[in-house]
């Protein structure tokens, strides 16, 4: 022992930080590489949350998926009024880390709505929604009349 | 020259040519005891996750396993890139001891300290 070293917060020393974890590269890639739509998802600091979402048709069915990571089924709400679709909830941040010190928050917590005009009149009491792996799936059947029919014409 | 050449060429072989990936958000805590990092991956299950270190190199990769919507798009918001990202660890990370575990498109890395650098109490005699 040569005896003692000054004594210095073991995390000042030794913590090139979780600041640098994503390499510049990385957060320059990502600038580039983000399409529009997402910056003016990301950039909403002033409203809050607001989920991805994708819609889908085809013959029988709208489809419309939200990316809503790490929330219980619970805490989504879906209703339908008159052709318009509504998804919203709450996450709620956990309390579990109480005194811990953060590094990083980049998860949005909060209320969240999207709404959604549907293209095609669906019948309500046939809509179906799944939760899986973070991702709320809604299938909307078309009523028959907004389904496509062929006709066939006699020609004389 | 030669070995300008070489270098250059080397450097562009390190680069991924397209954004396979997207770097998920992150929410990092330090407790006493570690750290808890939490990765937002929707459409990512057990199956698609890996979680690698190299020395006090973490890396996390999430492939999207989701079945893809049927028919067309109408609207597209969610991004079908994978997710990737990079972090440099405290040494102070006992590296054996970390442990994963994903919810609901939710990564949640559990990242113990070593017990050599949790403070202790020495008692006096």
């Amino acid at each position: 022992m040569n005896g003692l070293t000054r004594w210095q917060r073991p995390e000042m020393v030794m913590w090139p930080g979780f600041g640098r974890l994503t390499d510049l590269r990385d957060e320059i890639d990502r600038l580039f590489e983000t399409p529009l739509a997402e910056w003016a998802r990301t950039s909403q600091l002033l409203s809050g949350w607001t989920p991805a979402i994708d819609i889908y048709e085809d013959k029988d069915n709208l489809y419309v998926r939200a990316e809503l990571p790490g929330m219980k089924r619970e805490q989504i709400e879906v209703s339908l009024h008159e052709g318009t679709l509504s998804i919203s909830g709450e996450r709620k941040g956990e309390n579990k880390h109480e005194g811990a010190e953060v590094y990083r928050a980049e998860r949005f917590f909060g209320r969240f709505q999207r709404t959604v005009t549907l293209p095609a009149p669906v019948s309500p009491e046939k809509v179906k929604a799944q939760y899986q792996d973070g991702l709320l799936t809604i299938t909307l059947p078309k009523t028959e009349e907004a389904k496509p029919k062929r006709i066939d014409v006699k020609l004389s | 020259m030669k070995a300008t050449a070489q270098r250059e060429s080397h450097l562009s072989t390190n680069r991924p040519p397209r954004p396979e990936y997207g770097a998920p958000e992150v929410n990092i805590f330090e407790t006493k005891d570690g750290y808890v990092l939490e990765a937002e991956m929707p459409g990512v299950s057990k199956d698609g996750l890996e979680v690698t270190l190299e020395g006090t190199e973490l890396t996390i990769v999430g492939r999207r396993r989701s079945e893809p919507l049927p028919g067309e798009p109408l609207f597209r918001e969610c991004s079908p890139a994978d997710y990737r990202r990079v972090f440099e660890l405290d040494p102070a990370i006992d590296t054996a001891k970390v442990s994963a575990k994903v919810e609901q498109g939710i990564l949640t890395l559990t990242l113990p300290k070593s017990e050599r650098v949790k403070p202790r109490k020495i008692s006096v005699d």
